[in-house]
């Protein structure tokens, strides 16, 4: 009996189809950007974890507080001092420090500029040794820095390609940051931090040198004992850099991180940004399902002479209510499915174009089988949902009514 | 002659209310003013009659062919279909009823434009869950017999107009339904294809069949061995 009916609901599709395309366009845009945000959103996720994944967990950093994330020296913000760097160094736990400087700066290769981020590493063997683990370093081509390297520096994997200066980096070229010749002495393995694929390495003292400064410190690298936790280490710290600033809590002027930390910040934003967005095409299926309800309403109308011939011929309210039901549950599903497909050739698209850009595999689509039963059952109700009041209506008219037309 | 004496014996036997209307009135009220359309009508139909019921437009005629045909309530009065009181089922039971009871056909031929002929015959046995092979099998028989044959799979868009009411009178034979209600079947046909159809109404007949048919059309009443003219909601012999 049903698939009977479901037959005659599909035969009425089939016969207005320009309508019943024009009806589902506003489901399949939605849940397009569903899925292709969700899944992006779930990609773009998994890549800055990445990020902060390739940090190792047993490693701080302590930043003047309101740079965030980006690259210190660009606020005029107090800078750390030698002084701090003692004091952390002095912290129970605490294995190894380093000042850390990272600037923005002119590289130029192949009579070609490029603006990157310039990276100091320590200039003493077991520091040196410490930030190599932490921050995952290890080289592709050449060799790493090492204690007793004159001028000479190491490049993020995207230098080795053609796309920065029209012809990718080789171990051994000579290359002018700031005005001032180094010698590429490595390039570095590609790494899942985006930063540290486009970065310079050199040591502390030569980009001192060359950034033409004083004894300033951008951040301090902080190696955490194996032994010690480093959440608590990162509470002895603050503690004693409080005290020595004389500040209370929650008004420090500094902030000392770790990778956990950071992470669950960058995850809180992009679980915002994701809502906002989900919230949009949200929206998006509202319409698509005033849509749908608006077809099912004409439909009934236009077909008042046929629903009143039907309850003639025998038709019950509940076969009606069936055939117009059906017909609105049927274009929620095919434009949900047909949203479902849209959606992932758009996030694969995007991913691409995106990973074309960064080089390497930055934003995997994370297509979800879940996500994917979840749109197309979500599509189908709203179909059904917007149906609901059309197709009762239809089976609520008298017959002689309807047949009047 | 002999012809109606054989149809007299077979009435004989089965004389019998089908449908019976008892003081019926129904009444509109259009805007401010009440319109009584039929004003009081009892009629008795028979299995086995061939009934006319005629009238000009605007006597009721459209109101009494609902009425009769079970698809609307009376105001006042009693309607009986094969003895049961329609104003005491619900709406489905009374759908289920007709379906099974009465056989409609419409000056429009009112088929379902989606559905081929075929489709649209089986439709009426769709609503009384009779499974596939049935429906197929007995929808092709009845336009077989109709000189449908070879149109089965023809939408109504493709079938010329006596064609469209031969495959409505099919479908209102789907159910194999005591009553056959005609409502000006004959409206939309010229005059030859119109006879056509009254010929099928007469052998129909002839196979113990009741039919109603209800037209304003004086010649075509004349085929009716009853007839009831309607003036103003009311009938007058």
């Amino acid at each position: 009996m049903l698939t009977d009916l479901f037959k005659l609901s599909l035969n009425n599709l089939r016969r207005r189809k320009l309508r019943s395309w024009l009806t589902m366009l506003g489901i399949f845009i939605g849940i397009a950007a569903v899925i292709a945000l969700i899944s992006l959103g779930q990609g773009l996720q998994a890549a800055v974890t990445g990020q902060f994944a390739s940090l190792g967990t047993n490693y701080l950093t302590v930043q003047n507080a309101e740079t965030g994330f980006g690259p210190p020296g660009s606020t005029a913000i107090e800078k750390l001092t030698d002084h701090d760097l003692e004091l952390v160094e002095k912290t129970r736990g605490v294995k190894t420090v380093s000042a850390v400087l990272i600037r923005m700066g002119k590289v130029e290769y192949n009579d070609r500029i490029s603006f990157g981020y310039v990276r100091s590493i320590a200039d003493d063997e077991f520091k040196l040794k410490e930030e190599y683990t932490a921050l995952d370093l290890k080289a592709q081509e050449g060799r790493l820095l090492k204690i007793g390297d004159n001028k000479k520096v190491l490049l993020g994997n995207n230098y080795a390609k053609d796309t920065k200066f029209g012809k990718g980096v080789q171990v051994g070229k000579k290359i002018i940051i700031n005005s001032e010749e180094f010698e590429v002495i490595g390039i570095l393995k590609s790494s899942g931090n985006i930063i540290m694929n486009d970065v310079v390495v050199m040591f502390y003292d030569e980009l001192k040198e060359n950034l033409d400064i004083g004894d300033e410190i951008d951040l301090i690298g902080v190696s955490v004992e194996e032994t010690e936790d480093p959440a608590v280490v990162a509470q002895r710290i603050e503690q004693a850099m409080r005290k020595d600033r004389n500040e209370k809590i929650g008004e420090e002027d500094f902030s000392v991180q770790t990778p956990l930390e950071m992470l669950s910040a960058v995850n809180q934003i992009l679980t915002a940004v994701n809502a906002i967005v989900i919230g949009i095409a949200m929206i998006s299926l509202v319409v698509g399902g005033i849509g749908i309800a608006n077809t099912m309403y004409t439909s009934v109308l236009e077909r008042k002479k046929e629903i009143g011939t039907m309850k003639a011929i025998g038709a019950r309210n509940s076969d009606i209510l069936w055939i117009f039901l059906i017909e609105s549950a049927l274009l929620g599903l095919v434009g949900g499915i047909i949203g479902v497909i849209i959606g992932s050739a758009a996030a694969l698209g995007v991913s691409s174009i995106a990973n074309s850009f960064f080089g390497g595999e930055i934003i995997k689509v994370n297509l979800s089988i879940p996500l994917i039963i979840f749109a197309v059952g979500f599509s189908s109700l709203i179909g059904i949902v917007s149906g609901v009041v059309p197709s009762y209506q239809a089976s609520k008219l008298s017959p002689v009514q309807a047949l009047r037309g | 002659m002999d012809k109606k004496i054989i149809m007299d014996k077979s009435k004989e036997h089965k004389k019998k209310d089908i449908i019976r209307l008892e003081e019926v009135h129904k009444d509109y009220t259009m805007g401010n003013t009440k319109i009584h359309a039929v004003n009081g009508v009892s009629l008795d139909i028979h299995r086995g009659d061939f009934v006319a019921i005629i009238g000009p437009s605007g006597s009721g005629k459209s109101t009494m062919m609902n009425l009769v045909g079970a698809l609307d309530f009376a105001t006042t009065g009693d309607i009986y279909l094969d003895n049961v009181d329609i104003e005491h089922l619900y709406e489905s039971d009374l759908a289920q009823l007709r379906g099974r009871k009465i056989g409609f056909i419409f000056q429009t031929f009112n088929l379902i434009p989606t559905l081929t002929a075929l489709e649209n015959v089986m439709l009426p046995m769709i609503f009384q869950n009779i499974n596939k092979e049935e429906r197929t099998e007995k929808a092709t028989k009845i336009l077989t017999r109709l000189k449908m044959g070879p149109r089965l799979n023809h939408l109504p868009s493709e079938l010329s107009g006596g064609e469209r009411q031969r495959v409505a009178i099919a479908r209102a034979l789907a159910n194999d339904p005591e009553v056959i209600l005609a409502d000006e079947p004959t409206g939309n046909l010229d005059s030859k294809t119109g006879e056509g159809v009254i010929q099928i109404f007469e052998e129909l007949n002839e196979e113990g069949k009741t039919i109603i048919m209800v037209t304003h059309d004086p010649n075509m009443a004349k085929h009716a061995d009853k007839v009831y003219r309607l003036r103003d909601g009311m009938i007058v012999k």
